[in-house]
């Protein structure tokens, strides 16, 4: 028991020490002290869950739909492109229906050029062998695309990548909030936003897939059969997304002239009567395609679609050939910001919807943590009390040792940077009560060797030696539940069962290792006769 | 100074005298727990069966019949509406609407208007909505993480002691989770992810103690080797009483104080926990203990008692 080697000693104590150090930026975050700690030191601090600082919760997840929809209206456009290449093949009745590509070449002879066009627009999925597009002839001048397993889940995949990133742009702009977006198995992204009060603009610039296209407007459609919604071969018919006086609906070519996604950027402003509308500047590439487009076509309306919905049908007046144009339609200032934060970040591949909210105002989280930390505070001083008086000078070690184990917990979690919610108060707590275990182990089993007639340096020794194994495996249980617990659990559940699991380590630490040091040091300094336990 | 003995020294209760009576007792109240839980159901949060909760603090104690009317004049359903925490705090529950997500963000806002309008200055705390198939997902995982928590805990006791062991281990955290949901079940108290947290943490507390009695036992099987197994475990029990007294006050003075004046939204986990330690307490002296002599546990279960002995026993 006497032999404690120095250098145990020094370990235990930096141990400690490091412990304390760390927990004090967390300690001192919002006090005016926190301005005095030196630049040069650590600044690691806990962060709070949404459920303490307030803020909104989402989880988002890809439209299986849409996902494939958007994908064959892609392939679609690659299609169109890449048969326009050769002028001979002609080719007419494109179809997506029934999730596949098909389209009819009318030059029977051309089936196999185009056939060996099609095989070149797909690509091998990598490390399955396969291809993202099965191409066929059917009926001996049909081209049939038909979406591979395989392809379609590695489109998901980076969908959801790109997906992530555009949430993020959209919700932070200017990238300076601590906001967290990440994706979530194969097809969820979620999205913490703190202080959030009202989601409902996260939500709008979220739900917005904002895709932005121009098409030339159909003027040679029949106004009956575009209201029952049979519109010309080459053309289709959208809806208005809001047109007050008009129709409800109108014909547009099926053709992309141009689209979003050669925008460099998107900003909301008014035009000549004063009303909202959207500033957009094109990229070179883009700029150059909408001033020929435009050339092409003065004097002819030209739809502005977004989301499969036509925003406006202007006239084209002049040709735009700077690359800058407005987007109009029926907005107010909000829905035009919000439009134009969306466009600027760029479309989502895929549209994504909210299965999940948790809205937490500040007030809640604030009184929250004033009412978790004067339990904490109290709870833990019931605790001291009632350890000081059952085991006097062995419950004083106890004490020190669980006021170390509360700031080696909250050291723990700023050095990880890791999450307190109010669960883990809770968790905090609930450790406070099952850390003086481990002593009430040792301490009674002294008392019992003791009791047996062993002296005393024998009596602890025995005490910490036996009681050992059993808190041991004792600690080892609440491992298994905060483990499973922080896997299966999700955010506040998580958070205190990091809190249990640091916890559980810390206070073996501090009350087997560091009370026995306390112990050796007072045995070899007083060399006591008898122990008062 | 004179210091506290919860337990005085040479305490010889005998526990195993009354086993029969209360193992009868524990197998009837965890029965009826089950199936009182199985025909009244448990009152399922928004988190397990989907829907919108909002919470709101009112200036002033309001009417609850009067906004509960008027919550159902905005036809949204089946609306059910509770105090939470205190006399001005109340949780609007609403349940899945019929139009997927557009709908539910718009009775949710629905419910804010109203609460604006005719309860000026209230404050809206928090909203959740949880589409059914998160709910779905998140019962689901609660259900396997405590079912996988109690098999991998009486896993690891039957790898540390022997499978008598594990299996009084796994019957002692049943009796604890059946009695806790039965609590829940007869209370009405909501049910939601927290809980199912405390539940967990039930699971590990329990065997915390079971773990120390379990150990003892081992101990003196060792040493008493011609000792009958009932006065074996009696002996145990009391060598371990004080330690279990003083250990269970310490986490019921801790959580008395959360339960009594802590945050209201964990208060479901905070009850939880209190009453799974004073069942987990009751159960490591009245079923952990017992099912050992049923199982007909002696000195030679240990068998190959050295290369037992596990790693760690001394600490360095």
């Amino acid at each position: 028991m006497l032999e404690f080697p120095r250098w145990k000693i020094w370990i235990v104590t930096l141990v400690v020490l490091a412990g304390i150090f760390m927990s004090i930026p967390s300690l001192i975050a919002g006090t005016p002290y926190a301005n005095r700690w030196p630049a040069w030191l650590p600044h690691d601090k806990i962060n709070l869950g949404l459920d303490l600082a307030g803020g909104s919760h989402l989880l988002l997840e890809a439209d299986a739909g849409d996902a494939q929809k958007q994908r064959l209206q892609g392939m679609e456009d690659s299609v169109a492109t890449e048969l326009r290449r050769d002028p001979r093949i002609d080719i007419g009745d494109i179809s997506t229906s029934g999730g596949r590509l098909s389209f009819l070449v009318r030059d029977p002879t051309k089936v196999d050029a185009a056939f060996d066009r099609m095989q070149k627009l797909t690509r091998p999925v990598a490390l399955t062998g396969n291809r993202d597009w099965d191409v066929q002839v059917a009926d001996s001048t049909r081209v049939v695309l038909t979406p591979t397993q395989s392809g379609t889940v590695q489109a998901l995949k980076n969908a959801m990548s790109v997906a992530r990133d555009v949430v993020r742009r959209r919700i932070d702009p200017g990238g300076t909030k601590e906001i967290t977006v990440v994706t979530e198995g194969n097809n969820r992204i979620l999205v913490e936003v703190p202080g959030v009060e009202n989601p409902d603009q996260l939500k709008r610039l979220i739900g917005q897939t904002a895709r932005l296209e121009f098409k030339l407007v159909d003027l040679e459609a029949n106004p009956n059969d575009v209201m029952q919604g049979r519109a010309p071969p080459g053309s289709e018919v959208l809806p208005y997304a809001d047109n007050p006086a008009g129709a409800p609906y109108i014909a547009v070519k099926r053709r992309v002239m141009v689209s979003g996604d050669q925008l460099t950027d998107a900003r909301q402003s008014f035009d000549q009567d004063g009303r909202p509308d959207i500033d957009i500047t094109f990229n070179t590439a883009g700029a150059r395609r909408f001033g020929r487009v435009t050339q092409e076509n003065v004097n002819k309306p030209f739809a502005i679609i977004l989301d499969n919905r036509v925003l406006s049908a202007p006239n084209i007046n002049e040709p735009i050939l700077g690359g800058r144009a407005q987007i109009t339609g029926n907005f107010t200032v909000q829905t035009a910001h919000d439009l134009s934060v969306s466009l600027a970040s760029g479309k989502l591949p895929v549209k994504l919807n909210v299965i999940e909210e948790r809205t937490v105002g500040p007030d809640l989280g604030k009184d929250s943590i004033h009412k978790g930390v004067i339990a904490s505070l109290i709870g833990t001083l019931g605790v001291i009390l009632f350890m000081l008086i059952t085991y006097g000078r062995f419950g004083v070690y106890a004490t020190v040792a669980l006021v170390v184990n509360a700031f080696l917990i909250l050291g723990i979690m700023a050095m990880f940077g890791a999450t307190l919610t109010l669960p883990g108060i809770a968790g905090f707590i609930l450790t406070i009560g099952a850390a003086v275990d481990a002593n009430v182990l040792i301490n009674e089993r002294i008392r019992e060797e003791i009791r047996r007639g062993r002296r005393l340096l024998d009596a602890v020794e025995t005490g910490y030696r036996e009681a050992f194994r059993a808190i041991f495996d004792a600690n080892v249980t609440h491992v298994i539940s905060a483990a499973i617990m922080a896997y299966f659990g999700s955010g506040p559940v998580r958070g205190f069962a990091v809190v249990l699991l640091i916890g559980v380590v810390t206070s073996v630490f501090t009350a087997v290792y560091f009370t026995r040091m306390l112990v050796a040091l007072w045995i070899r300094r007083t060399r006591p006769r008898e122990l008062h336990i | 100074m004179k210091l506290l003995k919860l337990v005085p020294d040479h305490t010889n209760v005998d526990f195993m005298r009354w086993r029969n009576l209360a193992v009868i007792l524990s197998t009837l109240l965890t029965v009826a727990s089950l199936a009182y839980t199985a025909y009244r159901g448990l009152n399922l949060g928004v988190d397990f069966v989907g829907g919108q909760m909002i919470r709101v603090t009112f200036t002033q104690p309001v009417n609850v019949e009067q906004l509960r009317s008027r919550v159902l004049g905005l036809h949204l359903g089946e609306a059910s509406i509770q105090e939470f925490g205190g006399p001005t705090s109340y949780q609007v529950r609403l349940p899945k609407p019929p139009g997927g997500d557009a709908a539910a963000n718009e009775a949710a806002n629905k419910v804010k208007q109203l609460v604006a309008a005719d309860y000026p200055g209230a404050r809206v705390d928090s909203v959740e909505t949880v589409s059914g198939k998160v709910s779905e997902e998140l019962a689901s995982d609660g259900a396997k993480a405590i079912i996988f928590a109690m098999l991998g805990i009486a896993l690891y006791i039957w790898i540390r002691f022997e499978w008598q062991f594990g299996v009084g281990a796994l019957l002692t955290l049943a009796h604890d989770v059946s009695m806790t949901l039965g609590f829940f079940a007869f209370t009405r108290l909501q049910v939601d992810l927290n809980v199912v947290a405390a539940i967990l943490t039930i699971v590990g507390y329990s065997l915390n103690d079971t773990v120390v009695i379990y150990d003892r036992i081992r101990e003196n099987l060792r040493k008493y080797r011609k000792m009958a197994i009932l006065p074996l475990l009696n002996l145990s029990l009391n060598e371990t009483l004080a330690r279990t007294v003083v250990t269970s006050l310490t986490v019921l003075i801790a959580l008395g104080v959360l339960m009594a004046i802590g945050p209201e939204v964990i208060f479901g986990l905070a009850i939880a926990i209190f009453l799974g330690v004073l069942i987990g307490t009751y159960s490591s002296i009245y079923i952990s203990a017992p099912v050992l002599v049923w199982l007909k546990v002696t000195p030679d279960s240990f068998v190959r008692v050295d290369e037992k002995d596990a790693p760690g026993t001394q600490p360095a």
